[in-house]
C-alpha cells in the first residue's frame, strides 16, 4: 500500500514526463513541417543531405579519419608527460632550479595565449622553412609538435590547480614522517592529484581530438581535407556533414562519460 | 637526562604572537600533556618540535644538538620524532599497509617483505588485524587514528607528538584511541600530548603544562595542577573543562 506522499509523488511525476514529451513533439514538429517551407530548403536538401553522395563518400572519410585517431594517439601520451613535467616544475622551490620554474611558467603563459590555429601556423610552415633534410620537414612532426605544444600547456594548468587542491595537511603529515618534499610530491601529493583531475583532463582532450583536423591546413589530408576533397569533386557538401557525425560518435560518448566522471566526483567529495 | 630541550621559544604569525618564550624539557620515558584552551599555542608547539613551523626565537635542542638553526635539514630530526594529528591525515590513495609502509621503505629502503610481519604485528597489537588492506574511507575514525599512530611508530621514532589525536572522534570511538596510548606509555614511549581529555592526562601524564596565551603559565605533576593549581587562569580553565 503506497502511501500518502508516495502516491502524490507518483502522479507530479506523471504529469512532469506528459508535459516534457509534449512540449518536444510541438518543437520537433514545428523544425520538420516549418524548415521545408523555407524558400532555399531544397537546394540544402541537395547539398548537404544528399544519400547517394552521403554512402559514397562516407567510407571514405573514415578512413581519413583513421589519421586523426593516429595523430591524436602519438600526440596524447606526449601532451600528457609534458604537462606533468611541467607542472611539477612550476611548483618548485629549490632556488638553483629558478629558471626551470621561470621557463614552465612562460612557456604556459605563452601557449595558453595563442590560438591553436596560428601555432600550427608557426610552427607547420615556419620550421620546415629551414630547409631541413627529410623526414625533418615533415608537416606531420611539426602539425603534432604545435598541438603538444598547446595542450601540455592546458594540461600542465590543470594538474597544477589539481596539486593546489590537495590539503596542506597532506604534504605536512608526508614530512613529518621524515620524507623529503620530493617524496612527499611523488608518493603523496601527485597521484592525488592526478585522480582528481582525470575528467577535466579528458575534456581536454576530446577537445585535442577535435582539434586534429587543424593540421589539414598544413597539409595532412585527415577527414576534414578528405571531405574537402570530395566536396570539390563532387561539389556537393554531404561530406562534411559525414565528417560531423563521425567527430560526434567519438565525442558525445567521451564528454558523456567526462561528465559522469565528474559527477561522481563531486558526490564523493560531499 | 634530557633528550628535547626547550628554551624561549618564539613564534608568531604575521605579528600574532603564539608562543611567547616557552621553556620546556622533555626527558626519555616521559609523557608531557599541555593543555589549555584553543589559540593557546599547543598545536603550534608541536609543530615547531617536529620542524613543521620554523621558531621565530629561543632555541630546541635534541641530545644536545640545536635543531633549531635556521637552515637545518629537518628529515633526520622528523625521523625521530613521530607526529599524529587531529585529523588523522592518512594518505587516503593507500591501503592501511601502504601509509605505514611508505617512510619506511622511501628512507630506510626497507623491502615490503622485510617491514609486512613486523608492521602487520603492530597492527594486530592496536586491534587492526583486519583492517591493514583497508583504504582509509573503509575505516571508522578511530581505527583511522590508529592507522595514523601505526603509521608513525613504523618509523621506530624516539618521541612521539600527539595533537589532540581524540579532539575528531565521536565520544565512543575515544576510548579505543586512548587504550593505544596507555599501550604505548607501558613501553615507556616518550610522549608530548596536546589534549582536551583532561582525565586521562590526570591518570598518566609525568608532567602537564597549562598554556595559555602563548606561555606555560604553570606545570607540574598532574595531581599539583589539577588538585591544587597555583594560579588563577589555570583554576579558571579548569573549572570550564572539568
Amino acid at each position: 500500500m503506497p502511501t500518502r506522499r508516495q502516491v502524490f509523488e507518483t502522479r507530479q511525476r506523471r504529469r512532469a514526463n506528459l508535459i516534457a514529451a509534449g512540449s518536444t513533439l510541438a518543437v520537433v514538429l514545428a523544425i520538420v513541417l516549418l524548415v521545408p517551407l523555407a524558400p532555399g530548403w531544397d537546394r540544402v536538401q541537395r547539398s548537404f543531405f544528399n544519400g547517394e553522395v552521403f554512402a559514397k563518400t562516407f567510407p571514405g572519410l573514415l578512413e581519413a579519419f583513421l589519421l586523426d585517431i593516429a595523430i591524436f594517439a602519438w600526440c596524447a601520451p606526449i601532451i600528457a608527460a609534458l604537462g606533468l613535467a611541467v607542472a611539477v616544475a612550476r611548483d618548485l622551490r629549490t632556488p638553483a632550479l629558478y629558471p626551470v620554474k621561470l621557463a614552465a611558467i612562460l612557456y604556459t603563459d605563452i601557449f595558453r595565449g595563442l590560438p591553436v590555429i596560428l601555432v600550427i601556423y608557426l610552427i607547420g610552415f615556419g620550421i620546415p622553412g629551414l630547409g631541413l633534410p627529410r623526414p625533418w620537414n615533415s608537416p606531420y612532426i611539426w602539425g603534432s609538435l604545435a598541438l603538444i605544444l598547446v595542450y601540455a600547456a592546458y594540461v600542465a594548468e590543470v594538474i597544477r590547480s589539481g596539486i593546489e587542491s590537495i590539503h596542506e595537511s597532506q604534504r605536512a603529515a608526508a614530512l613529518s614522517l621524515g620524507l623529503s618534499s620530493s617524496d612527499s610530491m611523488r608518493f603523496v601529493i601527485l597521484p592525488q592529484a592526478i585522480r582528481r583531475v582525470v575528467p577535466a583532463n579528458m575534456n581536454l582532450f576530446i577537445a585535442l581530438q577535435k582539434d586534429v583536423a587543424l593540421l589539414s591546413f598544413i597539409g595532412p589530408v585527415e577527414i576534414f581535407r578528405q571531405a574537402g576533397v570530395y566536396k570539390s569533386l563532387l561539389a556537393n557538401f554531404t561530406p562534411y556533414v559525414g565528417a560531423a557525425l563521425i567527430f560526434l560518435a567519438i565525442t558525445i560518448p567521451a564528454t558523456r562519460y567526462a561528465d559522469h566522471l565528474m559527477n561522481r566526483q563531486r558526490k564523493a567529495r560531499s | 637526562m634530557p633528550t628535547l630541550t626547550l628554551k624561549n621559544v618564539r613564534k608568531s604569525f604575521g605579528g600574532n604572537d603564539v608562543l611567547r618564550g616557552i621553556d620546556l624539557e622533555v626527558t626519555t620515558g616521559q609523557m608531557i600533556c599541555l593543555i589549555g584552551a584553543s589559540g593557546s599555542g599547543k598545536s603550534t608547539l608541536l609543530r615547531c618540535l617536529n620542524l613543521l613551523e620554523p621558531i621565530d626565537d629561543g632555541t630546541i635542542t635534541l641530545d644536545g644538538t640545536d635543531i633549531s638553526e635556521p637552515g637545518f635539514n629537518p628529515q633526520p630530526v622528523r625521523q625521530r620524532i613521530g607526529m599524529v594529528f587531529q585529523s588523522y591525515n592518512l594518505f587516503p590513495h593507500m591501503t592501511a599497509m601502504d601509509n605505514a609502509m611508505l617512510a619506511p621503505r622511501r628512507i630506510h629502503g626497507h623491502s615490503r617483505a622485510e617491514l609486512e610481519p613486523r608492521l602487520a604485528d603492530l597492527f594486530t597489537r592496536f586491534g587492526l588485524g583486519d583492517r591493514m588492506q583497508h583504504y582509509p574511507d573503509q575505516l571508522s575514525g578511530g581505527q583511522q587514528q590508529r592507522v595514523a599512530i601505526v603509521r608513525a611508530l613504523a618509523m621506530r621514532p624516539e618521541i612521539m607528538l600527539f595533537d589532540e589525536i581524540t579532539s575528531a572522534l565521536d565520544p565512543e570511538l575515544v576510548g579505543e584511541v586512548l587504550d593505544v596510548l596507555r599501550h604505548l606509555r607501558a613501553e615507556g614511549m616518550t610522549m608530548v600530548l596536546a589534549t582536551h581529555e583532561m582525565g586521562f592526562a590526570r591518570e598518566l601524564a609525568d608532567t602537564v603544562c597549562f598554556l595559555d596565551q602563548g606561555r606555560i603559565l604553570e606545570s607540574g605533576p598532574p595531581s599539583q595542577v589539577f588538585g591544587d593549581p597555583q594560579e588563577a587562569r589555570t583554576r579558571a580553565f579548569l573549572s570550564r573543562v572539568l
